[in-house]
Parts: structure tokens; sequence; C-alpha cells
């Protein structure tokens, strides 16, 4: 026992002397948080549609009416005229609008003939954000245009009713589960991973090697400091970051607890994968070189920042047994539903099998001699 | 009984016999030298000795204990202190210590004295509390030698403590090395490439080459094993043919080697061949253009029996064993 707390010790002596590099693995999923978290699943605003009109009837006046409030309430888009299609499509082509909305000539005596009336809205579609967010105000306006001003009291049509169970999760929120994942990851790779083929390479631990400490001892001793290491950045991340991404009542105690709790079972699972990665190199740049393929492969296929179910199906194997996955969706169900630790049981339960097999397999395959 | 018993001690990587069935023996108390070029086979010697490196066939035993049978109890019976400088860099000298004594299971209450009296002992006393980042490369080799001795060990082995320092650390590492040997009653065993330590040092010394044993004896019987006395270093400025017979011939001429058109004969009396020389060389019209008389060194030892300078070795071996060094580095 006193063997292992001796490789604890100076683990932590060490990182307390040096803390930068444990810094810089929090430092990164925290301004990859705030980067992406306001960077997508923000509202479009501000497109420029190019309206031209070749009606120029009372029916189309009241359409572009319309236009106008949206372009100062909501400000989905503003509204240029123009005179000539060819311009607009032009224009369209050339990246300078976002969309061009035709009034076609007979729209007017169409609408009051009750004769199918049409606009057309030709749309920059490369941007597929734009586009559908150009695509659906405007098929809400025109919904709200062809409303009678007298509606029937009783309809015979069927109708959804949206029921909204949590209140609305900013993306920078749906974004928070994975960086704190993310966090952990860091901190276990460059803890778990560079520095201790660093210390190899070195030969610091040949000098451990001649001392009468077992392979059990060595390897857990390289277990547990590593994951206190990680369990420090996942702690970290869980209040800044909920601070940051303005979870509600983000100091809220029981659930901190709930979440510290997840974060001890993440953060041995990744340091034991990464021990079982790292237990045969012995050069230092292997680490390094997988740490960008490692973060993607397990990250992206995790459902941190899209749903699993719109991955191909090798994509969803990946998902299946990544551990990134459960630890995500524990972290999703904690802050986002602030649900109890039955609701994220069987993510703890795979974290905790997953630890004991990647340890297994480790220590298996550590070799006590050079 | 030995305090080292090594017996047809072998290891190969693949196709590389790496160290090829040495066997000897190192008494109590007594100070040997393993002697040899790099990629020689000495580390891996070492490092099958410290149970860093299982041995392919043969066996050894360390203060009785065989290494491969009962690698603990050989553990906690050595200090090691390996080639490369392997002290934590962030911690200070006396944290680097405690780290060590807890891994050798080190009472606490034993612990802090114990490490006092080793920094005393190694003259850095005055710098414990200092991060070893600020110590030269001489300080920390000596902090590494009282690391190795935190657990009182009987057979203390080190591998090339003084490659990399400059001349006046080399020196100190040596009479701290001399000192603790006499206070603790250690029996060492070091590599080193450097002849004139290994001349002042040790005890006995064993030459290695290729992974094998080709000299064991003290320094002074090694010298003594060698014709002649002296070493001339002999060039000129054209060679006639019958010139290597002739100068053979000369008087007291022990042996006559030729390495890139320099003689080195050995001499039994080096002023009298020196005058036979240049009078041979008047006699056949060609000119003397270097010349040096020297003493027998351990560096002629190595020459006689392994056939080349270390110097020589020095170069083959890096080619050779490039692919090997970053796995037993």
């Amino acid at each position: 026992m006193h063997r292992i707390l001796a490789i604890i010790e100076r683990d932590l002596r060490r990182f307390r002397r040096s803390p930068t590099l444990i810094m810089v693995s929090m430092i990164m999923p925290l301004v990859q948080l705030l980067v992406l978290g306001y960077a997508f699943g923000g509202k479009v605003k501000h497109l420029v549609v190019g309206v031209v009109d070749h009606d120029h009837g009372i029916p189309a006046l009241k359409l572009k009416e319309m236009f106008q409030a949206v372009a100062a309430n909501a400000r989905t888009f503003d509204t240029v005229a123009y005179s000539d299609s060819a311009d607009a499509l032009r224009d369209l082509r050339n990246g300078q609008i976002n969309g061009v909305l035709e009034i076609p000539a007979q729209f007017s005596r169409k609408v009051l003939a009750g004769a199918t009336p049409q606009v057309a809205l030709a749309e920059d579609n490369t941007d597929q954000f734009a586009a559908s967010a150009l695509e659906s105000t405007f098929s809400q306006l025109l919904a709200a245009y062809n409303q009678k001003p007298t509606a029937p009291r009783m309809t015979s049509t069927a109708t959804l009713s949206v029921v909204e169970v949590y209140p609305y999760v900013p993306y920078i929120q749906y974004l928070l589960p994975g960086t704190i994942v993310l966090a952990i990851f860091v901190s276990a790779m460059i803890g778990g991973g560079i520095i201790y083929i660093d210390d190899k390479a070195r030969g610091l631990h040949e000098g451990y090697l001649v001392t009468p400490i077992t392979k059990f001892e060595l390897i857990l001793g390289f277990t547990l400091s590593g994951a206190a290491k990680a369990i420090l950045a996942g702690l970290v991340l869980i209040t800044c970051g909920s601070l940051i991404a303005g979870i509600p009542d983000p100091l809220n105690l029981p659930r901190l607890i709930r979440m510290s709790l997840l974060v001890v079972v993440t953060a041995l699972a990744l340091i034991s994968m990464m021990f079982l990665l790292m237990v045969r190199v012995s050069d230092p740049l292997v680490p390094r070189a997988i740490f960008g393929v490692l973060n993607t492969v397990l990250f992206f296929p995790s459902g941190a920042v899209y749903p699993i179910q719109a991955f191909p199906t090798w994509m969803k194997a990946i998902a299946v047994v990544d551990p990134f996955t459960y630890a995500v969706h524990g972290f999703k169900e904690l802050t986002l539903k602030n649900t109890g630790l039955w609701a994220i049981a069987p993510d703890i339960g795979f974290l905790m099998i997953f630890t004991v097999v990647a340890m297994a397999a480790a220590t298996l395959l550590f070799r006590r001699t050079l | 009984m030995a305090d080292v018993e090594v017996e047809n001690l072998t290891k190969r990587f693949g196709d590389f016999v790496a160290v090829d069935g040495l066997s000897f023996s190192v008494a109590h108390g007594e100070v040997f030298g393993l002697l040899g070029p790099n990629g020689a086979g000495k580390s891996t010697l070492i490092r099958m000795l410290t149970t860093l490196v299982p041995p392919t066939s043969g066996t050894a035993r360390i203060n009785g204990f065989d290494i491969t049978q009962h690698a603990n109890e050989v553990r906690q019976s050595i200090g090691v202190i390996p080639q490369a400088m392997t002290s934590d860099m962030d911690l200070s000298a006396e944290e680097n210590m405690g780290i060590f004594a807890k891994l050798y299971g080190i009472p606490r209450e034993r612990r802090r004295t114990t490490i006092r009296d080793l920094l005393k002992a190694v003259d850095l006393e005055p710098w414990a509390e200092k991060p070893v980042k600020m110590f030269s490369g001489g300080m920390r080799r000596r902090l590494e030698i009282a690391r190795g001795l935190v657990h009182e060990p009987k057979i203390f082995f080190l591998d090339e403590p003084t490659t990399g320092l400059d001349p006046v650390s080399r020196v100190a590492v040596w009479e701290m090395l001399s000192r603790l040997k006499r206070e603790r009653d250690l029996t060492i065993l070091v590599t080193t490439h450097y002849m004139d330590e290994a001349d002042k040092l040790c005890d006995r010394i064993a030459i290695i080459d290729h992974g094998k044993l080709v000299a064991l004896d003290s320094p002074l019987k090694l010298k003594a094993s060698i014709p002649g006395r002296n070493i001339l270093e002999v060039s000129f400025s054209q060679v006639p043919e019958g010139w290597l017979e002739r100068v053979q011939g000369l008087p007291d001429v022990a042996e006559v080697k030729m390495q890139d058109h320099v003689f080195r004969i050995s001499s039994h009396n080096g002023p009298r061949t020196t005058v036979a020389i240049l009078e041979a060389a008047r006699e056949a019209g060609i000119q003397v253009t270097s010349l040096s008389v020297q003493s027998t060194t351990l560096d002629d030892v190595f020459v006689h029996y392994t056939g080349h300078q270390l110097r020589d070795a020095l170069q083959s071996a890096a080619a050779y064993s490039s692919s090997f060094m970053y796995d037993r580095k």
C-alpha cells in the first residue's frame, strides 16, 4: 500500500509544482464550450432576400407588408426590392443575397379568384441552415397570410399540440456534458498518456523497476494518480462549465454530488483505457500522434454534439462501445434534466465494467521488465 | 560466497547477441569494473543482473539470490544507478529520496535521518530542499548515488556514472564512491568506458567486447599481461618493402602492429627502441614523420585483447546497435 501511495505522492507533488499542463487540459474544453456553444444553435438573423414584384396588386402589397414586419421584429431576413428577376438571380448566384422571392404577375387576380395563387422562393441551398431558416419563415408567413380573418370554432383537421417537458435548452447547455467528458479525457490523455510515456522514455520507470514494487502496485499507482488529476479537471468543469453555460441553479449541491460521482467513474474508465492503449508504447511521439485521432473517434460519435440516432450504422457501432457515449448520456441526464442516480445507473454500470476490463487487460499486457 | 556470481549468462535480441555466455564472480567488498565500448553489452549485462531484463539463458546470483527466481530479494539487496539521469526535476532532492525510501518500505521514523545522513554524505545537504532542476549534472549524479543507497543495499550497481560529466565532477563522483564503499562496506559493480577511471578505482576489470568477456584481472596484472612496457607509435614518410620485418627485428621490440600507416610497437625498453628506429630510418633513407613513446595503459590492454581501439569500437557499436538503443536505454 505504501508503495502505491509513493507513486501517487510523486505524481501529485509534480503536478502541484507545474500544473500548467493540466490547466491547458481544462482551458481547451472550456474554450471549445464557449466557441462551439455560441457558434451553433443560435437563431439565424439578417439574411438578405430579394423581392421581385411583377404583380403590384393589393394582395401582393399585403404580403410585402408582412415581410417588413418580419424584418423589423424577428429580423430573420431583410428585404431588398428588385424590379428585374434576372438581376436578383444574378446577385443570388454571386452570393450577395440569400434568396429571391418572386410574386408573379397574375398573383392578385388568382388570390381574388381563389385559383391557387403561388409565390416562388429561389434560395441559396449551399448553406442548409440559412436555406431551411428562410423556408420555414416563409411557410409560416404564408400560413398566416392564408388565415381567414374569422376562423370557424370547430375544425375537422387534426392538429398537434406540443408539450415541452423541460425548459428551453440552448445549444451551449446541450454541449456542456460532452465538454465535461472532453476535459476528463484531455487530462487523462496528458496525465496518463503523454506524461506516462515521457517518464518511461526518460528512464524514470527504470528507477521504479529496480525497487521491490510489484506489477499491480505500479499499475494501481499510475492509474490512481492519473485519475486524481482527471477528476480535478472534471470537478472544475462541472462547476465552471455549468456557470458558463447558464444551467439553471448551477451550484445545486445534491446535483453536484451526483455529477462528482459520475466524474470519478468517467475518469477511472478513461484513464484505464489510456493505460491499456499505452501499456506497450515507449515512443513519446505515439501519444501525441494519436491524441487528435482518439479525440475525434471518441468525442463525435458519443452524441455529445449531435444525436446518435442521426449516425450511420458504423458510427452507431462505435457509440455502443465508446465510454464517452455513456458518460455524455449520464451528464446530459444530470445537467439538463436534473435526474437522480437511478436514471444513470446503466451508464455508471457500463463505465465501471469498462474500467475493470481495461485494467485487467492492461495488467496482463504490462511488462515489469524493460 | 561471492556477492555476484554470473554463470554463462546470455541475452539475445532477435539475431543479435548482446551478451554472449558471460561467467565471472565478484567478491564481497570488491570494486569490479566492466570496461567496453557502447554496444559491447555492458548495460544489458547490468540490466540482467538488476532484474530489469530477463536473460535468454544462463543464471546469476546476487547476494545468493537467483535473478529470475528471487527477483524481489535481489532488488532488496541492490542499489542501482541507471545510465540515464532519472531524478524527478520538479521535486526537491529530499522529496526524490523520500519517494524512493517509501518504495523500499523504509519505516517513517528512520526515513528522515537516513535521507539527511545520505545527503550529507554526498555533500548535498545545503540543497536538500531545492528542486533538482537547479542542480548541475554532477550534483544530480550524486543525488542518485544517495538515492540508490537509501535502503542500505549490500551491492551497488552503477551504469556509466560519470558519462557526460565534466572532469572535476567525475573526480568528485569517484571520490564519493570510494568513501561510501569504505564507510558502508559495499560491493560495487560499475561500467565505464573511461580507461583512466577504471585503472585508478577498480580492484578488478572485465573487458567486454561484442558481448564476450575478453580479459579479466586487476588493472596492474592486465597491463603486465601484454607484451612490452612501453608503446611507441611511429609513422614514416614511406614504408619500403620488408620494413615491418625490419622494425620487428629491432632491439627490445616485443610486438608490432600496423594501423592506418601507424606502427604500434610494444617495447621492453622504450628509449632504446626509439634510438634504434631513428637509426634504422636514417639508414633506409626515410623520414620519421611522427613518434610518441608512452607507458602501457589500459587502452593498450584493450587494443591488445580486442584488436581495435575503444574509439573505433564506439563508432561501429553505434552503427550496429542503433535499432536496439531505444529499447535498451
